[in-house]
């Protein structure tokens, strides 16, 4: 490779990378948003966030197989699989915060931490179990689009499917915390949670909220990144849910806005590392910008400093 | 009177906002020394400032040594500052909640014991020693705070103002010259209040510990003191003896109001 | 009534719940689905079930009174009691128990002396850990990769250097707390959570090193050809150096109890605590944190490594697949369900956990479906574990009228 060259080939292979990282982070971005929402409320780690991700791309499949086989016209399956991951995933969210950590409010820092560990497990074996422990085929549900025939070397019709509907949902979600009185009772929670209580703001009902959103935005992740891969497995979701977990840090943790950069920034990030170095060290490089920020910077490029008080 | 702690122009900011300002205060060998001030004053932070648990902005913070030696605390790590001979009791209490009454007592010895993990492991006769010295300090502390009787309850079991108590052991164990009491006096009953008044007398008479308190117990802080210090936004607006801050007229408006004390 | 209706509830919901993942079967090949009933029904019946049982739990939880009644309850906080206050009674529980662990592979079969040997390998490992998440209450979700580091520098010093089993377990350990220390160090000042994910990225960074590194650890495939551990040169066949290999876990782990025993009731020991409980506190009371915490990440990954080194000599063959998350939070199951800080209750656990799917074969499947359960409810209704309240018996002079006051 001759990185001195900056003629055809090596620019094309740049924008390549580049509109890679863009697919890979607006994923990021969608599950890293659950992490800060959640985080940014509760000042929880929802460490089985990665697989509520999971459990979206594998519901998707199988509601979109089952449709198949009943002969549901093809144009209309990948939006009704994708409507009923939405679904049952939000479900699934709000389940997972009734069952696990609710009870677990004011106990120690660390029981409901290990209590999501546990859960992530849980649902992990919990896949693994229902359906197969191998990875499953994702069928092509996309209709062809032949508007990108000219910029088919960048981007395909996964890749455009991507960016569309992360950037769609990303802005309804940023329009709905701004404007909606749902929103707002949100942010002043996360701001400071007593005080919301005293404003008649029900936090059991906002922090089921957030569970919902979060775990929606995580299973319309796991359907686009179902469609873009082509396969699916039970435990796709742990490494995605640290990746996640990466960008809603780097960003700046509890930052909704930190949260999209940061998924941007780290796969972008990955996306050149692998076409400039190796793709040996894809994930390597995502621990290490973890635990470099977490070390060197825990409050992320745009969160804001927190003095603990005594 | 020999100082042993002196503050000097003391100020802390938080992001913009300025919680001490140019605080100035000292507490001389032996005395009692009483801060008060309404609520957001900042009168914990400036605890917190002392003992190193915050790095103050600006100012001084020294600490006088059992030889008149003059240490700067600035900068220090808290477990250093209290090495040195300063203590200090939490407004919120914060005991190790699931360890019993000797072993919370007992974590104060820490830093004026030296066994390491291989004593520990070899257990020989001088880390053995050590131990039991350590065991016995604490009980007789507890004795001295009238707790020997729970020595073996976990700390949680205690009622709120046994906790306080036992906060006060447990800052006595780590042999301080200079003690800081965080409202001593919250949550307890009169009977209560006037025992720990006793007490605060009694450690002060028999060990010659310095003590500065934050108190809003008005009774016990113009019984106790011997001279107060008054804060309102981080500054100190009067100091003086009991008798002069009950009729400097500032501290009057400023705090106490509708005249009771 | 209104419980049941609750539990109905649930059910339905559950089964709602459920339906996608547990209730399809796609045949892709066939083209065809198959909707799985069966198992929806049944695990409504469950979750019918289940949400009784969860109700009369927190009933009781709120109602102030233990879900568990341990150690006091089915008549264990009698025998307890009577170990605890009759010494010659204890002294002879444990010849029973030392008698049994010692004829063990003379009794067994070698698939059992085996299968004990893992089992034993896992108390050290979750011993080990109890220090560090259990007494310092620093929570290490990578905790496994210094059994791997223990686990790889046998495997590499003998490959590469020729060095034995007894040259590389003090090297082992010691490699593992340099690494201990080299993760201590810049994590320091991070809060609980925070340090889990950090660990969690160093665990993940090790597995894909040695997975990576292919010219020197040899990657996926990893290292074959480990020598069992000699015994003066006397050779030994297979079975013969299983029960020698089991003979010297056994040795370890008794080992591992008495040192960390002693360790948990030491100054050490208690500013440990002390830490977990509140670390403002303990700095501001003159614990040196800095000490305390980089002491526990040492001791606790020093475990790992000898561990790491004996389980590379017994299975012969190492490669990063052992060397898992998964592998990491069964050892922290382990000490969530023992009890933070317990060692008879970790002792317990770590038995339970690895025999049990041994030889329950029903159970092995569901594995790791129970350990996460095992989290989660141990949260729920019994944080502090199945055995807790091991609390030590202080001499007090001034009680005992030794020494006098002082």
């Amino acid at each position: 490779m001759s990185a001195c060259v900056w003629g055809g080939m090596d620019i094309q292979f740049f924008i390549e990378l580049f509109f890679g990282g863009l697919t890979r982070g607006s994923i990021y971005a969608l599950i890293a948003l659950g992490y800060t929402l959640v985080y940014g409320i509760i000042g929880l780690i929802n460490f089985a966030h990665g697989e509520v991700y999971m459990l979206g791309a594998f519901t998707a499949l199988l509601v979109a197989g089952v449709l198949g086989v009943y002969g549901f016209p093809a144009g209309g399956i990948l939006v009704v699989a994708a409507l009923a991951a939405v679904v049952w995933c939000a479900a699934y969210g709000y389940t997972l915060e009734k069952v696990a950590y609710k009870p677990l409010r004011g106990a120690p820092r660390l029981s409901p931490l290990i209590s999501a560990i546990g859960m992530s497990i849980f649902l992990q074996n919990y896949v693994l179990l229902a359906q197969t422990s191998d990875f499953v085929p994702f069928p092509n549900l996309l209709p062809p689009m032949d508007f990108l025939e000219y910029i088919d070397y960048v981007m395909g019709p996964s890749d455009f499917l991507i960016l569309l509907v992360s950037t769609i949902a990303m802005v309804s979600l940023s329009l709905f915390i701004r404007f909606t009185r749902m929103g707002k009772a949100m942010r002043a929670t996360a701001q400071n949670r007593k005080m919301a209580l005293l404003l008649g703001i029900n936090a059991d009902r906002i922090i089921s909220l957030t569970f919902i959103i979060g775990s929606a935005l995580a299973a319309l992740g796991g359907v686009l990144i179902a469609s873009h891969m082509g396969q699916v497995n039970f435990g796709i979701g742990f490494l995605a849910g640290l990746k996640a977990f990466t960008a809603a840090v780097l960003g700046g943790i509890g930052s909704i806005p930190g949260a999209m950069v940061g998924g941007l920034v780290l796969g972008l990030a990955e996306s050149f590392t692998t076409g400039y170095f190796s793709g040996n060290y894809e994930d390597m490089l995502a621990f290490g910008i973890l635990i470099l920020i977490l070390v060197f910077r825990p409050d992320g490029i745009l969160g804001k400093a927190t003095v603990e008080k005594v | 009177m020999n100082p042993v702690l002196e503050v000097v122009d003391l100020s802390q900011n938080f992001g913009g906002l300025r919680a001490l300002n140019e605080l100035s205060l000292s507490v001389g060998k032996g005395e009692i020394v009483a801060l008060i001030g309404p609520n957001g004053a900042g009168k914990t932070t400036f605890f917190n400032c002392v003992t190193g648990i915050y790095t103050p902005t600006e100012g001084q913070v020294f600490l006088h040594g059992a030889k008149g030696e003059k240490l700067l605390l600035n900068g220090r790590k808290p477990h250093v500052i209290t090495s040195l001979g300063m203590a200090r009791t939490f407004q919120n209490i914060r005991l190790f909640n699931e360890m019993t009454v000797l072993e919370n007592v007992m974590i104060g010895r820490n830093c004026r014991t030296r066994a390491g993990i291989l004593g520990a492991i070899l257990r020989d006769a001088k880390t053995r020693a050590e131990e039991q010295e350590s065991i016995d300090v604490s009980y007789s502390l507890l004795e001295l705070v009238k707790l020997q009787d729970f020595w073996n309850e976990t700390a949680n079991n205690l009622p709120y103002g046994a906790q306080r108590r036992l906060e006060i052991a447990r800052a006595l164990a780590t042999e301080p010259r200079m003690l800081l009491l965080d409202e001593p006096a919250a949550g307890m009953n009169p009977q209560e209040t006037n025992e720990l008044k006793d007490l605060v007398f009694y450690i002060r008479d028999n060990s010659q510990i310095s003590i500065l308190l934050i108190e809003h117990d008005m009774g016990m802080v113009m019984a106790l003191s011997d001279r107060i210090y008054v804060m309102e936004y981080g500054s100190c607006i009067a100091t003086g003896t009991p008798a002069e801050i009950r009729s400097n007229p500032r501290v009057i408006k400023a705090y106490l109001g509708e005249g009771d004390a | 009534m209104q419980r049941m209706l609750r539990a109905a509830f649930a059910a339905l919901w559950f089964m709602i719940l459920t339906l996608p993942v547990l209730g399809i079967s796609l045949n892709t090949v066939e083209h065809s689905v198959v909707w799985r009933w069966d198992r929806i029904l049944g695990l409504g019946a469950g979750i019918f079930a289940l949400a009784m049982l969860w109700d009369w739990c927190f009933a009781r939880k709120a109602a102030g009174r233990p879900v568990l009644p341990l150690p006091g309850g089915f008549g264990l906080g009698f025998a307890l009691e009577a170990l605890r206050s009759r010494p010659g009674l204890r002294r002879c529980a444990l010849a029973v128990l030392a008698v049994v662990m010692l004829l063990m592979p003379v009794a067994g079969s070698f698939y059992q002396t085996n299968i004990m040997i893992s089992a034993l390998l896992y108390v050290m490992l979750a011993l080990g850990l109890n220090i560090v998440v259990g007494l310092a209450g620093q929570l290490v979700l990578g905790y496994v990769a210094f059994y791997a580091i223990g686990a790889y520098a046998y495997g590499l010093l003998n490959q590469f250097l020729g060095w034995g089993f007894w040259a590389c377990l003090p090297v082992g350990g010691l490699l593992a707390v340099l690494f201990g220390f080299g993760l201590g160090f810049p994590v320091l000042r991070l809060r609980g959570d925070y340090l889990a994910i950090v660990t969690l990225g160093f665990g993940e960074i090790v597995r894909l090193t040695l997975q990576n590194w292919t010219s020197v650890t040899g990657g996926p495939r990893g290292i074959s050809d480990i020598p069992r551990p000699g015994l003066f040169g006397v050779s030994m066949d297979i079975a013969a150096s299983t029960t020698y290999i089991y003979y010297l876990v056994l040795v370890a782990v008794v080992i591992t109890i008495v040192v960390i025993s002693r360790l948990k009731n030491s100054r050490v020991g208690l500013a440990l605590q002390a830490l977990r409980e509140d670390e403002i506190a303990c700095e501001a009371m003159g614990v040196d944190i800095t000490r305390v915490k980089l002491s526990a990440f040492a001791l606790g990954s020093c475990w790992a490594g000898f561990a790491g080194v004996i389980f590379a000599a017994k299975t012969t063959y190492i490669n990063p697949s052992s060397f898992t998350f998964m592998e990491s939070a069964m050892i922290l199951s382990m000490v969530v369900l023992g009890g933070m800080g317990s060692i008879v209750g970790v002792v317990i656990a770590a038995f339970i956990l690895i025999l049990a799917p041994e030889y329950l074969r029903a159970f092995s499947d569901y594995r790791m479906l129970l350990f996460g359960a095992i989290m989660v409810v141990m949260m729920l209704f019994r944080p502090q574990g199945l055995i807790s309240g091991e609390r030590r018996r202080y001499h007090i002079s001034a009680l005992h009228g030794q020494g006098g006051r002082p």
